[in-house]
């Protein structure tokens, strides 16, 4: 057993957290940064948080993940990172000449209080960062909420980069959240399919899915663009996808440039791509091609076709609030039992909209925010289930309790294929029941007796 | 960047380092341009001098981590019945969970094993403003309520030291409430120091104080060693394990791959320290001969031949002609399968050219293996070495402690009066020394490497993505964030940090494995695949016309 130690009797625990279920700000903000063309980030505090998230981004996506970092030493966090970080922004744009430097900070610069708006002025008065370039910067404290927090932080910094206008241009923003790059790529087709014209951001697709050729730039083509987000006040409105991670910058150009905003639940599964289409035909004033509709009968017929292996089979599920939210709803829409969740990110949202979810189902639920994946072993133990649905982590658990697992979320470290083939819409809905059967009818294959073995399902 | 594209044969290894120095802004180009020498041949003149483990540049894009990272990842992490606390947000707890591949079988003395669990106070804002003492109390005791562990042990992470918790004083106070649990604390803050080796030094300073020699367990084996700076990645400690065992040779101690806290309490007991990563653990080695008055040689384990050697180094020391004989006869065993795939690799590798820039120590050791393979490594370095380890201990009376590591705390560690006991009589210790034998030395990087080579310490990606263009490598090792920007160009990459999930490399069947793997890599087809037909003959020479 790997975690042998993990006993069945749970105890509540005020002070520890055992096999957390979320990770810290800045690797949020470092992620949603890729999804900026020509951008380079920085980390605003001492290098191995850096170290760290990069190792982390490059394990899931496979992909090189350049981003800066000030270096603080003990002089500098005893008093202050202006120096380095004046440095840095010098450094960065002589020898790597991004578009924009996207700075987060850490725990430690926010804890000595360095004020990040006031050195970058200061860096532009001193003409360290040259004419014509952006320096961003999103406050990112590691000791609140999650990366899933620090990702929303610096989706709202480059919502603050719209600049005032009188005049719409008729296209409609949509902030995806924290999803793949595929799925980003998945949301720009199924707009084009609508008719409608977006401005996505963050987009990852084109910089963290890039080819292999022979050639490496640390700028791909993809990302959204300077240009862009300038304008993105210019939209007749905004769709969020997903309270946590992006609502506050849908907010903030709702507020600040009066662009319309609908948050909205991740586009995973049936209803919440329905909800997610329906929106974008009334905000974007098109009609809804049949190829969508047809997309979606398909996902109807594989639900119909393979129910009987769906039904009541009971799941736990580790990750972060947005994705959880809509894959709850997916999974219940196809009569499966979600019974165990756990979200290592606070807000009790997460616990009341599971609830309301969950309300009819003939199995009680567990539910928990600021939870972890250690409660969430004991649970299982207590209470076992018929599929694991969560980040690599959860292996250690699925071996120990010979559990079947589909890896979803973030990060995916022992699996590839989450960077190319998308898992919102229909046909993410298509790939993601795809994976939940195949995991689900391997077991029986593997558990089958002889008499019972069978060819066709 | 315009610069005159030369062939590879016409750059001159100053014309490299002028290329690698031209971008930067004045003030960092004088700094750079101490970091990267060029090797010479090492004969009556001075060798010349390498500056290290000094601060990173902000902003230029290092491979470096922090103290932290150094001391709980790489120090403390591989021990399986140790239950490690981190203290802090949640993201130093998290990116250590699991990523560093010290494998372990969990030998403790009930099997416990701690590596799959990640532990941490999760401070909040609330712990920030109030302090997290309290919550680290609570939070330890939470752990001894659930795992009963023999020890627990608390790391610091960025605010902590900020903020002014007083992590030794818990730990102390929770080590007397708890009274069958050895509570001990690090103060390894993220900030402190340059990099991940302040880390290595705050861990062996800990770990020495609250651990070794706690043990009264006697250990009666014959030849009894400590292993010091070996991790187990992908195995590495349990090959060499297995060849010590095989030979007679009892490692008590390994400094802390697959290890546990009962050999970390017996460490005292050995008759010779060997050392691996001498960046790590050489303050361990040192304590340990000066308290307990156990020599310490250097060892490596990375390279059959150097294996070879490094066992007829310990065999000399015990000096029984038993031991000899039966090392000679494991050698004499092992070597016709490892030479075999030597020679079946060898006409695939001879002459490929590869470039190494790894933590403190694998830049070093793995040049054994290219060399066996015929391999020849163009340029090397550390993320974090210090001088000694790039131009050998002698330089160590000159090294000054800089501002920025002067806080690391050096601790001062005397004989034991009932533990320490000299190993050998001055006289045999003068008469191995006479023979050649070599105590406490370590000749470092620079002395294995070609005149000509460039040694670059601290690389950062510009640099490495200019040597790759410049110099045209068959093979660049390193790790994870420098391992797709490196194939994107299309030259093979290793990493060296995690073996890219394989291994062991170490001893004989690691060898073998490494033969095998490098093999693989400077020879797969995909980098043959790169362009499409329409790619590599864009030019359209005729049309078809279809039947």
């Amino acid at each position: 057993m790997l975690l042998r130690h993990t006993p069945q009797e749970i105890t509540e625990r005020s002070a520890l957290t055992i096999n957390p279920a979320k990770t810290c700000q800045p690797i949020g903000a470092m992620y949603a940064a890729l999804g900026i063309h020509g951008c380079l980030p920085h980390s605003h505090g001492s290098q191995g948080c850096c170290a760290y998230h990069r190792s982390t981004l490059t394990r899931h996506y496979k992909e090189p993940i350049s981003a800066a970092t000030s270096s603080f030493t003990e002089g500098s966090s005893v008093f202050g990172g202006q120096a380095n970080l004046l440095q840095a922004i010098e450094t960065i744009f002589t020898v790597y000449d991004p578009e924009i430097i996207a700075i987060h900070t850490t725990c430690l610069s926010e804890t000595i209080g360095d004020d990040l708006p006031q050195i970058i002025k200061k860096a532009r008065d001193e003409g360290k960062a040259p004419a014509g370039k952006e320096v961003i910067g999103a406050p990112t404290p590691s000791y609140v909420g999650s990366h899933v927090t620090g990702f929303s932080n610096m989706v709202k910094a480059m919502a603050n980069m719209a600049l005032p206008t009188e005049r719409k241009n008729g296209k409609v923003n949509i902030i995806p959240g924290w999803v793949e790059p595929s799925d980003m790529e998945e949301i720009k087709r199924l707009a084009a399919t609508v008719g409608v014209d977006i401005t996505l951001f963050p987009d990852t697709s084109g910089v963290l899915n890039g080819p292999l050729n022979g050639e490496y730039t640390m700028f791909p083509k993809g990302g959204v663009t300077i240009a862009e987000l300038k304008n993105c006040s210019a939209a007749i409105g905004t769709l969020a996808l997903g309270e946590w991670c992006s609502a506050d910058a849908a907010r903030l150009l709702d507020t600040r440039h009066k662009v319309p905003c609908r948050v909205l639940d991740m586009p995973f599964g049936l209803k919440a791509t329905d909800r997610f289409i329906d929106a974008l035909r009334t905000v974007g004033g098109t009609t809804v091609p049949e190829e969508i509709s047809y997309e979606r009968g398909q996902l109807v017929d594989l639900i119909s076709d393979m129910h009987q292996y769906f039904y009541h089979k009971r799941v736990a599920l580790a990750g972060d609030p947005d994705q959880l939210i809509a894959l709850t709803e997916f999974l219940v829409s196809i009569d499966m039992c979600p019974v165990h969740l756990v979200t290592g990110t606070p807000g009790k949202r997460f616990e009341k909209r599971i609830r309301d979810i969950t309300r009819d189902m003939p199995f009680p639920v567990n539910v928990r925010a600021k939870g972890d994946m250690f409660l969430l072993h004991q649970w299982i133990k207590n209470d076992p289930v018929d599929l694991i649905i969560g980040n690599s982590y959860c292996k250690y658990i699925a071996r120990d309790e010979d559990t079947p697992l589909v890896r979803f979320g973030f990060p995916i470290l022992d699996r590839q294929g989450h960077q190319y083939f998308p898992t919102v819409g229909y046909k993410g809905g298509l790939r993601l029941l795809e994976k939940i059967l195949s995991a689900l009818l391997d077991r029986t294959d593997r558990d089958a007796p002889e008499e019972k073995f069978e060819l066709v399902f | 960047m315009a610069t005159a594209k030369k062939k590879i044969v016409q750059w001159e290894p100053t014309d490299i380092k002028a290329e690698l120095l031209q971008r930067y802004p004045a003030k960092v180009a004088r700094k750079r341009a101490k970091q990267i020498m060029i090797n010479e041949a090492h004969g009556s003149a001075p060798p010349p001098e390498i500056v290290a483990n000094v601060r990173t540049i902000p902003g230029i894009i290092t491979m470096r981590g922090c103290t932290y990272a150094g001391c709980k990842g790489v120090i403390m992490g591989p021990t399986s019945d140790i239950v490690n606390l981190v203290h802090g947000p949640i993201g130093c707890s998290f990116y250590a969970w699991l990523t560093r591949r010290n494998q372990t079988s969990a030998g403790g003395d009930n099997h416990e094993n701690f590596i799959p669990y990640a532990l941490s106070t999760d401070m909040q804002d609330s712990d920030i403003i109030f302090g997290g003492e309290k919550k680290l109390a609570a939070a330890i005791q939470e752990a001894y309520d659930l795992f009963h562990p023999k020890a627990i042990a608390v790391f610091a992470t960025c605010p902590v030291g900020l903020i002014g918790d007083d992590i030794h004083t818990v730990a102390k106070r929770m080590k007397d409430k708890l009274g069958d649990c050895n509570v001990f604390a690090f103060s390894c803050e993220g900030y402190k120091g340059v990099s991940q080796s302040a880390g290595h030094h705050i861990a062996n300073n800990q770990v020495f104080t609250h651990v070794v020699g706690k043990s009264d367990r006697l250990k009666t084996d014959k030849y009894k060693i400590n292993l010091l700076g070996e991790y187990n990645i992908g195995g590495d400690g349990f090959e060499i394990d297995r060849i010590l065992k095989k030979c007679g040779i009892t490692n008590i101690a390994t400094f802390s791959g697959n290890s546990t806290y009962d050999q970390f309490a017996s460490a005292n007991q050995a008759d010779l320290s060997c050392v691996m990563c001498h960046r790590s653990i050489n303050y361990v080695a040192d304590m340990l001969e000066v308290k307990y008055g156990i020599p310490w040689i250097k060892v490596n384990f990375i390279g059959a031949a150097a294996t070879a050697k490094s066992l007829r180094k310990i065999a000399q020391y015990f000096g029984d002609p038993e031991l000899t004989a039966q090392v000679e006869a494991v050698i004499a065993e092992e070597m016709p399968e490892v030479e075999a795939a030597r020679l079946d690799v060898l006409p695939r590798t001879e002459g490929k050219k590869a470039m190494l820039f790894v933590g403190g120590s694998r830049a070093h050791h793995y040049q054994e293996l290219f060399k066996e393979m015929g391999m020849k490594v163009l340029s090397a370095g550390y993320e974090f070495a210090h001088r000694d380890d790039y131009e050998g201990r002698q330089v160590l009376p000159n090294l000054k402690v800089d501002a920025d590591s002067r806080n690391i705390e050096e601790i001062e560690v005397e004989p034991d009066p009932h533990l320490y006991k000299p190993r050998k009589s001055a006289e045999e210790m003068q008469a191995l020394v006479a023979g050649g034998y070599e105590f406490k030395d370590y000749d470092g990087l620079n002395a294995d490497m070609d005149q000509g080579t460039i040694i670059i310490d601290d690389l950062n990606q510009y640099e490495a993505e200019k040597l790759v263009e410049l110099l045209k490598p068959d093979l660049f090792c390193a790790g994870i964030k420098e391992k797709f920007s490196i194939q994107k160009l299309g030259i093979p990459m290793k990493q060296l940090h995690s073996y890219d999930s394989g291994g062991p490399y170490a001893g004989f069947k690691g060898a073998v494995n490494f033969y095998r793997e490098i093999d693989r890599l400077v020879n797969s087809r995909v980098w043959g695949l790169m362009k499409a037909p329409w790619q590599e003959h864009p030019e359209l020479s005729a049309t078809y016309v279809w039947e």
